[in-house]
């Protein structure tokens, strides 16, 4: 039934050669989500541009500029559903100028996947994607051998890139990795198991997208709940709403119940859950992702950007982060004694950049301790001052406490996105 | 089928989602305003918004753009909806842009008052001194908006610079704007039409009567269906005739075309999208037709 479908976000990087705008064209096509209007005009452009072939990436590449100059240039999403599953897909550039936007499209997938062209096997950039994606903390990785149409299909090659893979990946926090030989254009081990290379015994790419189990992946230990908007209905002639003070948000960890103890941060304040108010009314328990509504035994002055979390489990309350930040401005670069502002969960607050440590190159992995900023696309370990405690935790323990991004005050933009790594 | 193991269905996601982005709007900034169509997205946004702050009431008005070119049973629906949850209507009129001279009507057959909205928009938007617009448009709707980010930075002019976003992480969002610039806020990013057809199920939402099938009079205009109302400018040489209709989306009269139908019940409708070979705007939006870019060059103006 339709409503016991849940989600799966995914990435995908890589560039055009890849294959990669065929994989999705695909997925897409065969699972009836690009409509014939789509096709049709996708058809004619490629066909006044007189491509041999129908460009499918210009399904993906929404924007003037990309399609003047064939390269996508922004994360794309994209949206498919089979009966098991709704899917959403980060189409992210796979260059190492857009860095910034295969983070984006990270930090929120559930699952990434990295295609490596079968005929050239793994390159820089495949280290890079991996390195990104571990960095991100995406928990599942699926290698995509494709083109293997190219290489007849064959078994050794595929094991060769298998084994390249792995022993690199062995250097990086790869939680569950795995490997399926496809050929996009073809359709081979895309949504059907492949007749062309019956030695392959694992799933399909589709199905294991279908079946990969997700549920664990968000942190149901620690309870965290980033107080977002307080709601008291004021005017209200209603006796029962009168005294109504409810405390909204969005649960970042754990599983809260009424009844539980509960400590409010930063007051140290502790007392119990009364109820929990759902979009459908009382819950009995609420976890990731859900919006809800606390009410609380005591009257509290609790206020957005405040933390909600278990007496005998709570985040550090840290003024003193380090961090790994990815720098996503082209203005200015990155560079101790900068100030910015940070927004972490629900609190934002200013923030002063002590220290960088060392800047890392994407490629290799190498560590440059003599860097004295980062510039577009960087990715480098700092030391940040915050004005007022900031309530976290690792970001491998939980990417919603753990993460947070930078804000120019000069210019309002975005510039960095940031891991928390440890506090002191 | 019992959940023990705290999956969330996509559509209670969806709603987590969306209603974490109304209450972040809400927070941050100081006079936001959802924009109401009367469509079937606007009409999911306004129930995710009495759910984003109950039992309180919706912390912000609603505006309709009122191209003047209305289907009478939308408008109808609206004002009934509006008095039904207790919101403030704001109604920014493109009759008043063009009676006060800041726009000039176009002319010919295919005059259509949808561009002439933009500056009605940011007008308004403008003199209510707005900071944030929600809309209800969609990834999947269209390519431009396939790029847009959920909060949507507009600058003094209420351009939109897709080459120039702000990256989205997480469920993080860049609030910070100065005055007299906007953000649009968009909460069913994520969403698909088909996505909405069931939440509209799931929540027994009411619709206007328009999105299920009827009898109307309708023309044929450039392969589309056309209402024969008075500002749809119907030439000698195109016919009217009576046709059982629904329409997918509901936009300015003048330019949405109807989908012959025979779906009167919402499980038919919801059955006959699921089966549609064709998206919502390439079959009844005129106004995307005009070229690969229509969606981009109207955005980066300001339209919705």
């Amino acid at each position: 039934m339709a409503a016991q479908m849940d989600i799966l976000r995914f990435a995908t990087a890589g560039s055009v050669d890849d294959g990669k705008s065929t994989l999705i064209g695909r997925l897409l096509y065969d699972s009836k989500s690009i409509f014939e209007d789509q096709l049709e005009s996708v058809e004619r452009t490629s066909a006044d541009r007189g491509e041999e072939y129908t460009n499918l990436a210009l399904l993906t590449d929404g924007l003037r500029a990309e399609r003047e100059q064939g390269i996508t240039i922004d994360v794309a999403y994209r949206y498919f559903a089979t009966p098991r599953r709704k899917f959403i897909i980060a189409d992210t550039p796979g260059h190492i100028q857009y860095t910034r936007n295969m983070v984006t499209g990270a930090s929120t997938a559930d699952l990434a996947i990295i295609l490596v062209d079968a005929r050239k096997g793994i390159l820089e950039q495949s280290r890079r994607h991996a390195f990104l994606t571990t960095l991100l903390q995406v928990p599942h990785l699926v290698v995509a051998v494709n083109k293997m149409d190219l290489v007849d299909y064959d078994r050794d090659t595929y094991e060769r890139i298998v084994g390249e893979f792995t022993a690199f990946a062995s250097k990086l926090e790869v939680t569950d990795l795995t490997f399926v030989p496809i050929s996009a254009l073809h359709g081979d081990n895309v949504v059907e198991r492949s007749v062309n290379m019956p030695w392959y015994e694992g799933s399909s790419l589709l199905h294991h997208l279908e079946h990969v189990h997700i549920a664990s992946d968000r942190n149901l230990i620690d309870v965290r709940f980033p107080v977002q908007y307080v709601i008291r209905p004021h005017a209200s002639t209603d006796p029962e709403l009168h005294d109504y003070r409810g405390y909204a948000g969005q649960v970042a960890g754990g599983v809260l119940k009424p009844g539980d103890e509960v400590v409010h941060l930063p007051s140290g304040l502790t007392t119990t859950i009364t109820h929990i108010d759902g979009p459908h009314g009382p819950v009995e328990e609420a976890y990731a992702p859900m919006s809800v509504t606390l009410r609380l035994a005591d009257d509290i002055d609790i206020s957005r950007g405040d933390m909600i979390a278990r007496p005998n489990n709570r985040p550090e309350a840290a003024q003193d982060l380090d961090a790994m930040v990815c720098w996503m401005t082209p203005n200015r670069a990155m560079s101790p004694r900068m100030k910015l502002m940070i927004k972490h969960t629900t609190r934002t607050a200013k923030a002063m950049v002590k220290d960088l440590h060392y800047r890392l190159d994407v490629n290799t992995l190498h560590r440059d301790d003599e860097a004295t900023e980062l510039g577009l696309n960087e990715i480098g370990r700092i030391s940040l001052r915050v004005t007022q405690p900031l309530f976290v935790d690792d970001y491998g323990r939980n990417r919603l406490t753990g993460g947070f991004i930078l804000i120019d005050e000069a210019t309002n933009n975005t510039v960095a996105a940031g891991m928390i790594t440890s506090t002191r | 089928m019992q959940r023990c193991d705290y999956l969330l269905s996509q559509l209670d996601v969806l709603e987590a989602e969306a209603m974490h982005i109304f209450r972040e709007v809400a927070a941050e900034f100081e006079r936001p305003v959802l924009l109401f169509s009367g469509g079937k997205d606007s009409i999911v946004m306004l129930r995710l918004a009495q759910k984003a702050f109950w039992p309180a009431p919706i912390p912000f008005p609603v505006m309709h753009v009122d191209t003047g070119h209305n289907f009478p049973e939308v408008i109808e629906f609206r004002d009934r909806r509006v008095a039904e949850i207790g919101v403030r209507l704001v109604v920014a009129s493109v009759q008043e842009s063009i009676d006060s001279g800041r726009v000039v009507e176009e002319r010919g057959r295919r005059a259509s008052r949808n561009r002439l909205q933009t500056v009605t928009l940011l007008d308004a938007i403008e003199a209510h001194e707005f900071d944030a617009a929600f809309g209800g448009a969609r990834r999947d709707e269209e390519k431009a908006r396939a790029k847009e980010r959920v909060v949507s930075f507009r600058d003094e002019f209420g351009q939109w610079d897709p080459k120039n976003q702000r990256p989205e992480l997480w469920n993080l969002f860049n609030t910070r704007i100065r005055r007299g610039e906007h953000v649009r806020v968009f909460p069913l990013s994520n969403w698909t039409e088909l996505d909405i057809w069931d939440y509209v199920r799931r929540e027994e939402l009411e619709l206007p009567p328009i999105y299920f099938a009827h009898n109307r009079p309708v023309f044929e205009r450039d392969g589309m269906l056309l209402a024969d109302l008075p500002y749809a400018n119907r030439g000698e040489d195109e016919p009217a005739f009576e046709a059982t209709v629904r329409y997918r989306t509901v936009g300015d009269a003048s330019c949405t075309g109807a989908v012959k139908s025979a779906a009167v019940t919402l499980e038919q409708v919801i059955e006959e999208i699921a089966a549609t070979r064709i998206t919502e705007r390439g079959q009844t939006r005129a106004d995307d037709r005009a070229s690969e870019a229509a969606m981009e060059d109207r955005k980066k103006e300001g339209y919705f």
